[in-house]
């Protein structure tokens, strides 16, 4: 029944053609970014050859298009997971949902993966777009899949996050709007820790996909997102659930 | 519809607030198999949220729902499962095509995956969808947008059906249509559905409740209601018309008015009937007997009675 739920989201994304503008708007910005970046590495080539532990392409492109790809998962989540639950409230389709057979649980865990498969494409796109290195380098794997791990978490806890802001309200664009400003503040929270140490800073989502940006798989790391990621599921779960007794 | 069956649907005294506001209070209602309900009330009366709580949308503050036996606060997968619901705004995901939309439904209420491709055909071929199957829900009339909400409610072969406002917004043809639809689905599902056209309840419905104020106030069978508080006669024309005093003193009639030169309104006592009287005398005295016709109360002005009565 999840996995009911999960492709019926999945295809009406790709059923809006406001989702295919974004996409190629997206590739647009990674490509750019990635052309930008490749040709700063080249230029400096030949000074890296002469040091003794020169930075790879992988470190010098791929890391920061994926450092890049976080920042832009902050605007980007917002705008999908408004629609998830505001935008069925609104228009009244949610009942469909209510009136079926069907668990709270099952319900948000379904729009959430649909969501995930998404975002999973968009990581997966920017993947391949550093791959394409290897024709000309030797690549670092390690560092290639820790990267884009660390993105997919990231993505994954935004989503959670933007899945229970939606659940609150019946407008959509205050559903994104509120997930904005609640990433937007998390991030602010990292960059305002003067301390790198702080323990602000772990609180903050950006400041975990550090560790995987740098190819360092932390378990501490994996835990905050996995946990912050049920958190708020949970929460939307209960909300959902709420829906009922509310109104 | 033999009464020793069990009833498909059974509530008891629900009640339910917005905020201050208690919006249902105390409603009791049954629905036997194979019968159609028609729950009847101005806007605003209550309808539509007992609606809601019937098909488990919205939980009700006090009070106990069944579907068929299941409770559907504590069994809500078996008792959901047994139920089709038609909101007042058919929920319908307008960027999806028919034919994946109503697959959904299916899915979703849980039909097995090697029936879906047979409900489907099935659903629209009783629905008058056969030619909308690839077209998207959103370019659709509001009269078919209608009729896959009805699909939608249908496909999964339900108990019990519930339709709010099933007519509302539709041409008249579409409302015959839908009409004879929700008639056939009276055979083999039981049907509850709240309108506030009274002819509509006329036409298809077996039994009647009437909502005001968040109360059930009246309930009785269709054809009952339409003898509420009114008293019998009829209206008949002679075109040789006699003395009013000739009429009034045939036994049993209460009044009589002449409405023109050969018309008369004759009220009698309930238990008597003097129509036969008349017309055995029309035929002896040659008033020439044209016709005949027992009032038609008209179902507004019972709706008024029983609603300004409470």
């Amino acid at each position: 029944m999840i996995l009911t739920i999960a492709f019926k989201e999945f295809r009406s994304l790709f059923a809006t053609p406001s989702t295919w503008m974004i996409l190629g708007a997206l590739q647009f910005i990674f490509a750019w970014f990635f052309l930008a970046r490749l040709d700063a590495f080249m230029q400096v080539q030949a000074q890296l050859a002469q040091l003794a532990n020169a930075p790879g392409a992988t470190q010098a492109v791929a890391a920061p298009l994926f450092g890049t790809i976080a920042m832009i998962m902050m605007l980007l989540v917002p705008v999908f997971t408004m629609r998830l639950i505001a935008e069925e409230r609104r228009n009244q389709t949610l009942t469909l949902l209510l009136t079926a057979p069907v668990s709270s649980m099952h319900v948000v865990l379904g729009k959430y993966l649909g969501l995930l498969l998404f975002l999973l494409l968009i990581i997966a796109d920017c993947a391949l777009m550093a791959l394409i290195l290897a024709a000309g380098t030797q690549l670092d794997t390690g560092l290639l899949l820790s990267n884009a791990l660390g993105l997919l978490l990231l993505a994954a806890s935004y989503a959670a996050l933007g899945l229970y802001i939606s659940s609150l309200t019946a407008q959509p664009a205050v559903a994104a709007i509120g997930a904005l400003a609640a990433l937007f503040g998390l991030w602010l929270v990292e960059i305002s820790a003067v301390d790198s140490d702080s323990t602000w800073r772990a609180f903050s989502p950006t400041a975990h996909f550090q560790g995987f940006n740098a190819g360092l798989v932390n378990s501490a790391d994996l835990v905050y997102f996995v946990l912050f990621s049920a958190v708020f599921l949970l929460l939307t779960i209960r909300r959902f659930h709420n829906n009922c007794i509310y109104g | 519809m033999s009464e020793a069956m069990p009833p498909s649907l059974y509530a008891r005294n629900l009640s339910r607030s917005f905020g201050r506001r208690e919006v249902v209070h105390d409603v009791s209602l049954e629905l036997r198999r194979g019968e159609v309900l028609g729950l009847l009330g101005h806007n605003g009366a209550g309808k539509s949220t007992t609606l809601q709580m019937l098909a488990g949308a919205l939980s009700p503050h006090a009070g106990q729902i069944e579907i068929c036996g299941f409770d559907l606060a504590h069994q809500p997968a078996q008792a959901k499962a047994r139920i089709g619901f038609l909101p007042e705004t058919p929920p319908l995901y307008r960027e999806m095509q028919v034919d994946s939309y109503l697959k959904f439904a299916a899915m979703l209420h849980r039909v097995p995956p090697a029936q879906i491709a047979g409900a489907l055909v099935e659903i629209k071929r009783r629905c008058g969808l056969q030619d909308s199957g690839k077209k998207t829900i959103g370019t659709l009339s509001k009269g078919y947008q209608q009729r896959v909400g009805i699909a939608q409610a249908i496909i999964h072969q339900p108990q019990v059906v519930i339709l709010d406002e099933p007519t509302a917004g539709l041409d008249p043809v579409q409302i015959r249509d839908i009409r004879t639809l929700i008639r056939e689905l009276g055979d083999t599902h039981s049907v509850i559905l709240s309108t506030h056209l009274l002819g509509e309840v006329e036409s298809i419905c077996d039994r009647v409740v009437i909502m005001h104020h968040g109360r059930i106030v009246y309930g009785d069978s269709s054809e009952r209601m339409q003898q509420y508080g009114r008293q019998p006669g009829f209206i008949v024309t002679l075109l040789a018309a006699p003395e009013l005093a000739e009429l009034q003193a045939i036994a049993g009639v209460q009044q009589v008015e002449q409405l023109s030169a050969t018309q008369f309104r004759v009220l009698h006592a309930p238990d008597s009937d003097p129509a036969t009287v008349l017309l055995a005398l029309a035929a002896q005295r040659g008033w020439q007997a044209k016709q005949l016709a027992p009032l038609q109360a008209r179902l507004e002005d019972i709706f008024m009675q029983i609603t300004e009565n409470q």
